[in-house]
């Protein structure tokens, strides 16, 4: 096969239809990467129009621009759509397109999963942005602190939006990170080990393991927030045993690790192009992924920086004071090791260059302002004022914004296959830079004579006049520096010439593809043993196209990659990845569905959607998979390989695995809270507590358990081949898992209080519902690898339906025992 | 650009740190202490800065190139021992100071309540003749200490009279105590710190620290 069938056959395989067809169906990284990246940017444009009206607002005392009431909302939707929907799509879009690329894959691991992500991004994000247009946006602030938000002070529908539509968002945060981490572990050019992959992919992994575990806390409270809305369950409501508190450490449990969760890709890039830019190598690899991995560590511990003037004794704010001045040390490894890399190279001043320039000086200067704001009396003074709002715009433009800019002048020929030209790039970044600083360097100093932030004027007597006009005139710079930005790519991407593979002469294997990229990346996957794969072998790209690395010979149509082991590269199995579909977009639509009804109370309405839902994830399992052996099948290089459907540890295992991470976090944090009520929240103890339930909780953990030795007994007759006994064990499972359910809500309905009289019968609920819920999702599984058993399609080596169902029971039995045990304990306790 | 910053600020500073909010004019020990940190934190700051830019300048600019400097030099030294020694330096200070500032019981010392409402406060404290109750306005003894019992009504407001001392949160159903001092007499404005909905702009109020012999009237209940 010469190189031009080669590629024929291959875009037949991995391409989509043309016009709107193709955009409904489309599963493939590069174009649902370029899709988050669009509209992120689009999102940015909205945020920043909300920006720019903030700062005509303010930009003279007494202004009447605007009122509280609109103002309100133009804090609250700019500062939420910047983090939810603008900087961590931006990244996932990023990642989704370049991750395949640098690691030498195909595609990333559950190209569904990304497209049902995107969907729902698209649709959540509309929500919010309509409710904006329709003057209903949230109002309470992008940390939508309770009681403000809860029924009673926002009887509107503004913080339902912001609940509801937000964690809609999320949907595709958790998916994207699962995503990611799989891919990277997983989905890489054989023989490329954990400590040869290129540090993107390392910053990648890391903050897509912090999203799993960050945005959890966030999900649980806006769930109980908007159940407390809806129901009048009183988590948050002190006068029945809630505490306005519970929600401060919900929301920045998530809210810290998020701000380094949007750090670390950017510094992704940074350690990406910078080597390249000073046409070295990068210094202290190694000192990087410890310093990542001490940075995710300890951003975990310093939500209560947030918090310092709640109350909470001196002497544990001192713990995490230092924690939050500790996390500056490994920043400061990072910083210093790319200095040194500039040192070490031949620097050049070529315009991503000039934008990481703009990122030093800009995020030293918020970093050392965070360092302050860390240190406890001084935080007393500056929280809240625009001092906090000045550190929070160097850290996240500077950290963020500048070198994302950096990034799209360095990968932009990647994505159009052009070169660029003119010198609008650099106009448009000295518009940024000097508008930047103007508007927030001063904007410290305004914080500090006391103006606080969500204010929407002020008077002439304060003396801020003149420094908030500076400010306001300089965001006006810096909105025409971006205008100039978005025109230039928009040249580029345009009108430019075309220009050669590989035009900076890096050395990472995105750059082995042709350029603009063919839907399948490259033409056969490399064999790597080097951090620089491109540096260590000039002619790979061209080896590659001529079909000289693995699975350079399509078959069957199938979207083939390979899958190593984890931390040796070793070549583990194929994986056959699903091709164009509607699934994702019917099934973001439907859970839009679910969305929606709840957003307008229409909760008898919305079990149907939600039945669809479940509906739709059937089907979408269903159509995967086989009913014979493949046996090993070659994969070039005299080499064979099984498909992942007859391996162990296969990509659907893994993610399955680090949902339920996901999910236990979000059980641990309803369980903090339930705890945390206890100790801290006023009104307690509550006046009736659980009132036996023995009897009903015994049988829950019986049949919970019997469920997980079903779904285990019914693998291993699988393994055994006795297909009609896994069968039936499937089956028994499926069934203790439904007197499980029953036995749960029971237990509530005749021996919990009702869930509106007081935080803990709120809690107590919380808990058997997600018992119930987990039953209610292993019974699903179960039964489901009951139904493929059934049609054939699990054999002796074929078993990924069964193990993942069996998974899902275990933690199904954990989770059943440990809110039991929760629940019930009160009742003995004295 | 930063050369005009450079000049621009310290002459703003110098001619505009005063102000009715500012947190750098302090008329309180809590309030001083703290902008004495601040100042001195700014110079470490500026110093960090300064030594980032004009490595960074080096890399530029420098011809001689000696190979590679090691992770040694950079990590080591750079990123791991310098923060390192200047993080713990500023912990130890910031730690004391805060001891300094919360509150305890001593000597002379003199307790309101302030309950924060959407969008007033109230305040009560004994006076000679049972308690005393006052809106929007705080009247405490200049140069004794006060502890401010902050409680809140309906949604979270936050208690800061910024030349005087840091803020504290009213969260409902809690109640926290902050130790503000007045060390002369006057009036100094206090404004809601935490966002509590649609009048948090105009959720103000103000503190007046009374002499000996004006003290000594409030407290009989003789208005100011
Ligand atoms: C494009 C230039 C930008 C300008 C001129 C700008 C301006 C502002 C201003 C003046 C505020 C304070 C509003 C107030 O407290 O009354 C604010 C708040 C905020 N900004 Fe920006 N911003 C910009 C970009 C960004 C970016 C890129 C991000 C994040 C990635 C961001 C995140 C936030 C957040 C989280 C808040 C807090 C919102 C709240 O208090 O609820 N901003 N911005
Ligand atoms: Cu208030
Ligand atoms: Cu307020």
């Amino acid at each position: 096969m010469n190189a031009l069938r080669r590629h024929r056959a291959l875009t037949a395989i991995w391409g989509a239809p043309r016009g709107w067809r193709g955009t409904i169906v489309s599963v493939n990284h590069s174009d649902i990467g370029r899709r988050f990246i669009l509209a992120a940017f689009a999102f940015f444009a909205i945020g920043g129009v909300l920006a720019m009206m903030i700062r005509a607002q303010l930009a003279t005392p007494g202004s009447a621009f605007v009122g509280p009431d609109i103002y309100n909302q133009l804090f609250t939707m700019h500062g939420s759509i910047m983090m939810f929907l603008f900087a961590i799509p931006m990244f996932e879009g990023l990642a989704l397109y370049l991750l395949p690329k640098m690691l030498g894959s195909r595609d990333m691991a559950f190209p569904r999963l990304s497209a049902f992500g995107w969907w729902c991004y698209l649709f959540g994000g509309s929500i919010l942005i309509a409710a904006l247009a329709m003057g209903v946006a949230p109002d309470g602030g992008w940390f939508m602190y309770t009681p403000l938000s809860s029924r009673a002070y926002s009887p509107g529908i503004n913080a339902d939006v912001w609940l509801l539509g937000i964690t809609f968002v999320e949907i595709s945060a958790i998916a994207a990170a699962v995503e990611i981490t799989v891919s990277i572990l997983k989905l890489r050019a054989p023989g490329m080990r954990l400590d040869q992959m290129p540090l993107f992919a390392w910053y990648m992994l890391i903050t897509a393991l912090m999203m799993i575990v960050a945005f959890p806390p966030l999900i649980l409270g806006s769930i109980l927030l908007e159940v407390e809305r809806a129901f009048d369950w009183p988590f948050f409501d002190p006068a029945r045993g809630g505490s306005p508190l519970l929600w401060q450490h919900l929301f920045w449990l998530f809210g810290h690790p998020e701000v380094y969760i949007i750090f670390l890709p950017a510094a992704g890039v940074i350690s990406t192009v910078l080597p390249v830019m000073a046409r070295t190598r990068i210094l202290g690899y190694g000192w990087i992924v410890a310093a990542l991995l001490a940075m995710a560590f300890l951003s975990f511990g310093l939500w209560v920086h947030h918090m310092f003037a709640t109350g909470i004794p001196h002497m544990a704010l001192g713990f995490f004071s230092a924690a939050s001045a500790l996390v500056a040390i490994p920043t400061a490894v990072q910083v210093f090791a790319w200095i040194g890399t500039l040192w070490n190279g031949r620097p050049e001043l070529k315009l991503p260059m000039l934008y990481l320039l703009g990122f030093f000086l800009i995020f030293v200067i918020g970093g050392l302002t965070g360092v302050m704001l860390a240190m406890v009396p001084f935080d007393w003074q500056a929280h809240d004022t625009h001092f906090v709002v000045a550190h929070l715009h160097y850290v996240l433009v500077g950290g963020f914004v500048f070198p994302m800019m950096a990034g799209a002048y360095y990968w932009l020929p990647h994505f159009t296959g052009r070169a660029r030209g003119g010198a609008l790039g650099s106009a448009a970044f000295w518009l940024v830079f000097l508008g930047f600083n103007l508007t927030f360097f001063l904007m410290h100093l305004t914080g500090l004579l006391g103006m606080r932030r969500r204010v929407h004027t002020y008077s002439e007597e304060m003396g801020w006049t003149w420094l908030n006009l500076l400010s306001s005139m300089g965001s006006f710079v810096m909105a025409f520096g971006f205008a100039l930005f978005a025109l230039d790519v928009a040249l580029q991407i345009f009108w430019s010439r075309r220009t050669r593979r590989n035009p900076w002469s890096a050395g990472t294997l995105e750059w082995a593809s042709p350029i603009p990229t063919p839907a399948y990346n490259i033409a056969s996957l490399p064999h790597v043993g080097d951090r620089e794969p491109l540096a260590a072998q000039p002619a790979l790209a061209l080896k590659l196209a001529r079909g000289e690395g693995y699975l350079a010979e399509p078959r069957h149509g199938w979207r083939e990659a390979m899958a190593v082991e984890s931390t040796t590269g070793a070549i583990d199995h194929i994986v056959v990845l699903p091709g164009n579909t509607r699934l994702p977009i019917v099934t973001a639509a439907m859970t839009g569905g679910f969305f929606l009804s709840l957003l307008f109370g229409f909760y008898w309405l919305a079990p149907v959607p939600l039945a669809l839902v479940v509906v739709l994830a059937w089907r979408w399992a269903s159509v995967l998979g086989h009913r014979e052996d493949f046996g090993p099948l070659p994969i070039g290089h005299g080499q064979t390989a099984p498909i992942h459907r007859e391996a162990a540890g296969a990509p659907g295992w893994w993610g399955s695995a680090f949902l339920l991470v996901a999910d236990g976090t979000l059980l641990a944090s309803l369980l903090f809270g339930y705890a945390f009520l206890w100790v801290v929240a006023p009104n307690w103890p509550p006046p009736a507590r659980i009132d036996g339930g023995f009897l009903l909780g015994l049988t829950a953990a019986a049949a919970s358990l019997a469920g997980v030795g079903l779904a285990r007994r019914g693998l291993a007759a699988a393994e055994a081949r006795a297909p009609i006994a896994a069968g039936r064990a499937a089956a028994g499972a499926a069934a203790a898992q439904a007197v499980c359910i029953v036995a749960l809500l029971s237990l509530g309905v005749t021996a919990l209080p009702a869930p509106e009289t007081h935080a803990y019968a709120a809690a107590g609920w919380a808990l058997l519902v997600y018992a119930a819920l987990h039953a209610a999702i292993a019974l699903l599984c179960t039964a489901f690898a009951g139904a493929r058993i059934a049609s054939g399609h699990v054999s002796g080596t074929r078993l990924l339906e069964p193990s993942v169902a069996r998974l899902f029971s275990d933690y199904s039995g954990a989770a059943t025992l440990i809110v039991l045990v929760c629940v019930l304990a009160p009742a003995i306790a004295p | 650009m930063l050369h005009a910053l450079g000049t621009a600020v310290p002459a703003l500073v110098a001619g505009g740190c005063s102000g009715p909010l500012s947190t750098l004019d302090s008329a309180g020990p809590a309030a001083r202490d703290v902008a004495t940190l601040w100042w001195a934190m700014l110079a470490g700051a500026t110093l960090l800065t300064l030594l980032v830019v004009a490595l960074l300048a080096l890399a530029f600019l420098r011809r001689a190139r000696q190979g590679e400097t090691g992770a040694a030099l950079w990590i080591g030294w750079l990123g791991l021992a310098m923060p390192g020694v200047v993080l713990l330096a500023l912990l130890g200070s910031a730690l004391v100071l805060g001891e300094r500032m919360i509150a305890r019981s001593e000597p002379g010392l003199v307790v309101v309540e302030a309950t924060g409402h959407q969008w007033f406060w109230d305040f009560r404290q004994p006076g000679a003749e049972g308690a005393i109750a006052t809106r929007d306005v705080l009247h405490i003894p200049a140069g004794r200490p006060v502890h401010v019992r902050i409680a809140a009504a309906d949604v979270i407001h936050g208690f800061w009279v910024p030349r005087l001392a840091g803020k504290m949160d009213a969260i409902p159903g809690h109640v926290n105590v902050l130790r503000i001092e007045a060390a002369q007499p006057g009036v100094f404005e206090g404004q809601c710190a935490e966002f509590c909905g649609l009048d948090h702009t105009g959720h103000r109020f103000r503190v007046i620290a009374h002499d000996e012999a004006g003290w000594a009237a409030f407290q009989r209940g003789e208005g100011p």
